[in-house]
């Protein structure tokens, strides 16, 4: 079903060469900053440069990151199905997990108390801890 | 709705689109029986969900590339999350439709075969049964879709005949369905209203309303609220304690709303997929 869909995670040498780039200007006008700042020749642009340096240097390396970083795996967890059968003699309860041909009213299996036929009386989705919505 | 007839022709092309779905399956599993061809079916259904989320999904994502627009892939991109949830659903809903889970959209047939338990039941349209079950003095006349196989039925069809066996003497109609909840609601929350509570594609609540207006009968409905991962996937703890306070709110609604002696119809309306009756 994806044989015709290319790899996401293959970093395009276009997107290589920019973040290159950006990344030797920000040391350049990180350069530039220092130098000013030891030379004690305008301060105001020596900050200026200093902030660009900085902030360039941040984006480059956070780019850079994003492109290699793996695409998400996104798994899904099948919830855990619980059956319910009740005796309708005694009233005693068999809580075990959903089986296949399982149904609500569902009569099977016989009681371990009063060996009567048993009904399927609940199928519900076990709850996640975190499930509050 | 409805001047030139278009809801019996939607109709027609739906039930030639069942029957040839029904066909195919039983190509695919000659051997099956009819609740397994219900339930095959209904997983090719989710299937389908499922292919056509990713045909899009690469749509966007193909033509982004191919025209270098950034506001195509952001298009998807914003919605993603809404996309994924319904995703992660219909996964969850195939799994629930290939064994036969009872799913959340079943909380409507599950009030009702709790209704018509011990009761004797019959097809009164296609794929709906009904039995006569005494409450309170009156006469209610239970419905839903037949199961134990994913099947929602004609409950629209159900209705009709009903009200046309009793002359149009029926007080009331309660009609029980699960309906999509907001952010922030919980989970088999139940509320209370007038109206058909019955969704789809519009013909089985055209042929409800109709049926009504003869006679002039008063429907009421009881929706069990949840959202729509929840409606396609196997049914939450909540939704299915929420039959047993359903019930308790019929009974009240037949006390305060009908005499004794009267006829009620109670409609389980649904996916009946893992609750039989």
């Amino acid at each position: 079903m994806t044989d015709n869909v290319e790899k996401v995670n293959q970093i395009s040498p276009f997107l290589l060469v920019i973040i290159l780039v950006f990344f030797i200007l920000s040391l350049v006008a990180l350069f530039i900053a220092v130098e000013s700042l030891i030379e004690q020749s305008g301060t105001l642009n020596s900050y200026s440069f200093l902030l660009i340096g900085f902030f360039g240097l941040a984006i480059s390396i956070y780019m850079l990151l994003q492109s290699r970083g793996k695409p998400m795996h996104v798994t899904l967890e099948l919830p855990r199905v619980i059956t319910t059968l009740e005796c309708p003699k005694c009233d005693f309860k068999n809580v075990r997990d959903f089986q296949r041909d399982d149904y609500i009213f569902k009569e099977t299996g016989s009681c371990q108390k009063c060996n009567e036929t048993m009904k399927i009386t609940a199928i519900y989705r076990e709850a996640k801890k975190n499930d509050q919505s | 709705m409805d001047p030139s007839g278009i809801v019996w022709k939607l109709e027609h092309v739906l039930d030639v689109r069942d029957v040839r779905f029904k066909d195919e399956v039983k190509l695919m599993a000659p051997e099956a029986d009819e609740a397994q061809i219900n339930n095959l079916e209904n997983t090719l259904e989710a299937a389908m969900a499922l292919n056509m989320i990713y045909k899009i999904i690469r749509h966007f994502y193909l033509l982004g590339k191919k025209t270098l627009s950034l506001y195509i892939i952001m298009q998807i991109q914003m919605v993603l999350p809404l996309i994924m949830k319904q995703a992660e659903a219909y996964a969850q809903a195939l799994r629930a439709f290939s064994v036969g889970q009872p799913i959340g959209d079943g909380a409507g047939p599950l009030v009702a075969a709790k209704l018509m338990q011990g009761h004797k039941t019959r097809e009164i349209a296609k794929d709906v049964v009904a039995a006569e079950v005494p409450i309170d003095g009156r006469t209610a006349y239970v419905l839903k879709a037949k199961g134990p196989g994913g099947n929602v039925g004609k409950p629209g069809d159900g209705i009709r005949k009903l009200i046309e066996e009793k002359n149009g003497n029926i007080s009331t109609i309660i009609m029980i369905d699960a309906a999509l909840k907001l952010e922030g609601e919980k989970p088999g929350e139940v509320a209370e209203g007038v109206g058909a509570a019955i969704g789809g594609p519009g013909i089985e609540q055209f042929k409800i309303e109709d049926a009504i207006l003869k006679n002039k009968i008063p429907v009421n409905a009881i929706i069990v609220k949840q959202d729509i991962g929840d409606a396609v996937s196997p049914m939450r703890k909540e939704v299915f304690d929420a039959a047993d306070p359903v019930i308790t709110r019929i009974k009240r609604l037949i006390l305060e709303r009908t005499k004794k002696g009267d006829n009620v119809i109670i409609a389980g309306i649904g996916n009946t997929i893992g609750i039989g009756q």
